[in-house]
């Protein structure tokens, strides 16, 4: 049944947060059914501009069943982005959501969470830390790296978690980065969720191994389908995929959050 | 209102497909457009083991287009064969399978596997850009072209596309050496060969350095492409390059083709293929056109 369309979302708000990162909510027509999104879960933002053609590839960052709508927390970086920082309340967007495999929750078995989001990888751990917390999980940490003093969404996490936080340029909480943060305070738990740039998310695969738990990764990748079928957004996977039937994973679909011992990067 | 057309002694129920590679082999779209709607899906090229493919970046955005370097990432004849053929038989809708290798051999072999099973038409990509052996040296040189073709059609027990690379001088010497080769039909254009540079990091836009350059800042070329071939040979022609609407399918077939493929405006609207045949029938209605065949070619 050909029943998923890209559908026409309404902008419902748009605020500032930074001087370079927006929080969108959207609102979705009834074709398109919002409460079956998961967090690390994925939409494909598309731009009006006819001449940029391929989805913008942005992270759910809250889910609101009862409204039909998702929340976006995304940094501008270049003219997609930019386009969708202009849009304001009322304004229409085309959208195809929501996409991917998000993080998997298992609070009997893995009761203290750590939540980690380096940079414009923090907002996919807000709602995730609220599921967390729905979920009954004993205890949900979250370390949050920041460049700067900036700290965005830092408040929104408080009612959920114990919030940790990491400056580069160390005008707030620890000088350095979210690894720097969980060895000084020596921060334990049964299982890690992360989300950040490469280098970050390499440590974090890292300390999880020493530690012997488990930990799931949200990667990025460069996408033009955003659905699978390309194979423009691959991964090196440890064994043979399934449906690959070489050793990589499509990013967009089998992920775009993995275990980490199933990737290779 | 008749929308089917003949198609190198296939008969198919109307002229849209979808161009090799952006379509994966159907199952990731199914749920956004419904296949027994097209005319054929056009699976993504196979050879004749798993292929690994290039490293990423794999794709980066350009003006109205993109250049992708995937490298015929694949999972070889066998999975295809047991999972991909059989999963589009579960549709009314004709199956092109598109055919990659690296060595003559390696075509033949696939060919060969394909020969018993219950597909319509293959297509034979002699034109990849992405992969250092084979595939564009064949698509380059009119004598290779022309052996390959002939080579193919000893064994295929199903009509052939030899498709074509616009990476060359003069594309009509191209089609007309794979017409010499036994053809049945001529698809084209494949991506033209690009280079994006990414000047914050200073290095490429693609691990691959270069890419293919598809959507529509190629249609133009790809037009007047179709149009140069379709009046130099006799085969029939399976037109794609930057097809986006029915408007711009139709300045392919009138141009000359009598099938057209869709391919990276898939990217931008997944139920494209759907809308771009019922834009078809709305601009036949509109104009009074009972027959697509009567446009086909219709501009000389
Ligand atoms: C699964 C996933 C989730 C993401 N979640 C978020 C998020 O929640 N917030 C946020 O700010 N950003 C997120 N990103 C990154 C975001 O997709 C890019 O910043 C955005 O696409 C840039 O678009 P642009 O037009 O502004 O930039 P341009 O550089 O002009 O874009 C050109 C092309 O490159 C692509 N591109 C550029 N940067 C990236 C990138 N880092 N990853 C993938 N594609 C890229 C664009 O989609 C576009 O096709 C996510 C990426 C992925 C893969
Ligand atoms: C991501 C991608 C993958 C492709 N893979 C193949 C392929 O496997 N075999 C092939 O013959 N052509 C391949 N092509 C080329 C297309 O089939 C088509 O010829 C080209 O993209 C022009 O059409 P378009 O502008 O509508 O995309 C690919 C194109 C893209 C964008
Ligand atoms: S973007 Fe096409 S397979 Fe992931």
């Amino acid at each position: 049944m050909a029943d998923r369309k890209k559908c026409k979302a309404q902008v419902t708000s748009q605020i500032k947060l930074t001087e370079d990162i927006y929080s969108m909510w959207i609102k979705f027509p009834k074709n398109t059914d919002i409460s079956v999104a998961v967090p690390g879960q994925f939409i494909s933002m598309y731009c009006h501009d006819g001449s940029r053609m391929l989805p913008r590839p942005i992270s759910i960052c809250q889910i609101n069943t009862n409204d039909n709508m998702l929340r976006v927390v995304y940094r501008t970086v270049g003219k997609g982005t930019k386009e969708f920082s202009m849009l304001g309340a009322g304004s229409t967007i085309d959208i195809i959501a929501p996409l991917g495999n998000g993080f998997i929750i298992d609070t009997d078995i893995f009761k203290n969470a750590l939540l980690i989001g380096g940079g414009i990888g923090i907002p996919p751990m807000l709602e995730l830390a609220k599921k967390l917390r729905e979920n009954g999980s004993e205890s949900v940490k979250v370390v949050l790296g920041y460049r700067d003093g900036t700290l965005f969404l830092k408040d929104e996490f408080e009612p959920y978690a114990d919030v940790y936080v990491s400056t580069e340029d160390g005008s707030s909480g620890i000088k350095g980065n979210t690894i720097d943060v969980i060895n000084e305070y020596g921060i334990e738990a049964d299982i890690i969720y992360a989300c950040g740039p490469l280098p970050m998310l390499r440590g974090i695969k890292v300390l999880a191994k020493e530690r012997g738990i488990k930990a799931q990764l949200s990667l990025e990748e460069r996408m033009a389908c955003g659905i699978g079928a390309c194979l423009g957004c691959v991964c090196n996977s440890k064994e043979k995929d399934e449906h690959s039937n070489v050793k990589n994973k499509r990013i967009c679909k089998d992920g775009p959050v993995f275990d980490s011992e199933e990737i290779i990067f | 209102m008749n929308l089917s057309v003949n198609f190198a002694g296939i008969d198919i129920k109307n002229p849209v497909t979808t161009a090799s590679g952006t379509f994966g082999s159907g199952a990731e779209y199914k749920d956004f457009v419904d296949l027994n709607k097209l005319g054929a899906v056009t699976t993504k090229g196979v050879a004749s083991v798993p292929w690994e493919g290039n490293q990423t970046p794999r794709i980066c955005e350009t003006y109205s287009g993109m250049l992708n370097a995937i490298g015929l990432q694949n999972p070889g004849i066998d999975l295809f064969i047991k999972r991909d053929i059989p999963f589009l038989k579960q549709y009314d809708t004709k199956i092109i399978v598109n055919v990659c290798g690296k060595t003559l051999d390696e075509y033949i072999e696939v060919v060969k596997r394909l020969a018993e099973e219950d597909i319509d038409l293959l297509e034979i990509n002699i034109s990849c850009p992405n992969v250092k052996a084979g595939g564009i040296a064949f698509g380059q040189d009119p004598e290779l072209a022309r052996q390959v073709t002939d080579k193919v059609k000893q064994y295929a027990k199903q009509p052939v596309i030899m498709k074509l690379s616009p990476n060359v001088t003069d594309i009509t010497e191209m089609a007309r050496a794979v017409e010499a080769g036994g053809a049945d039909a001529v698809s084209l254009i494949n991506t033209l060969t690009g280079m994006k540079i990414d000047i914050n990091k200073r290095t490429f836009a693609l691990a691959n350095k270069t890419g293919g350059l598809s959507g529509p800042a190629i249609k133009p070329v790809a037009v007047r492409m179709v149009y140069q071939v379709a009046n130099a040979v006799k085969i029939p022609v399976l037109g794609m390059g930057g097809i986006q609407n029915a408007e711009d399918a139709l300045e392919f077939i009138m141009a000359g083709a009598t099938m057209v493929a869709v391919g990276t405006a898939n990217f931008n609207n997944p139920s494209v293929t759907e809308d771009i045949i019922n834009g078809l029938e709305t601009f036949m209605d509109k104009n009074g056109v009972k027959d697509i065949n009567e446009l086909i070619g219709c501009v000389k």
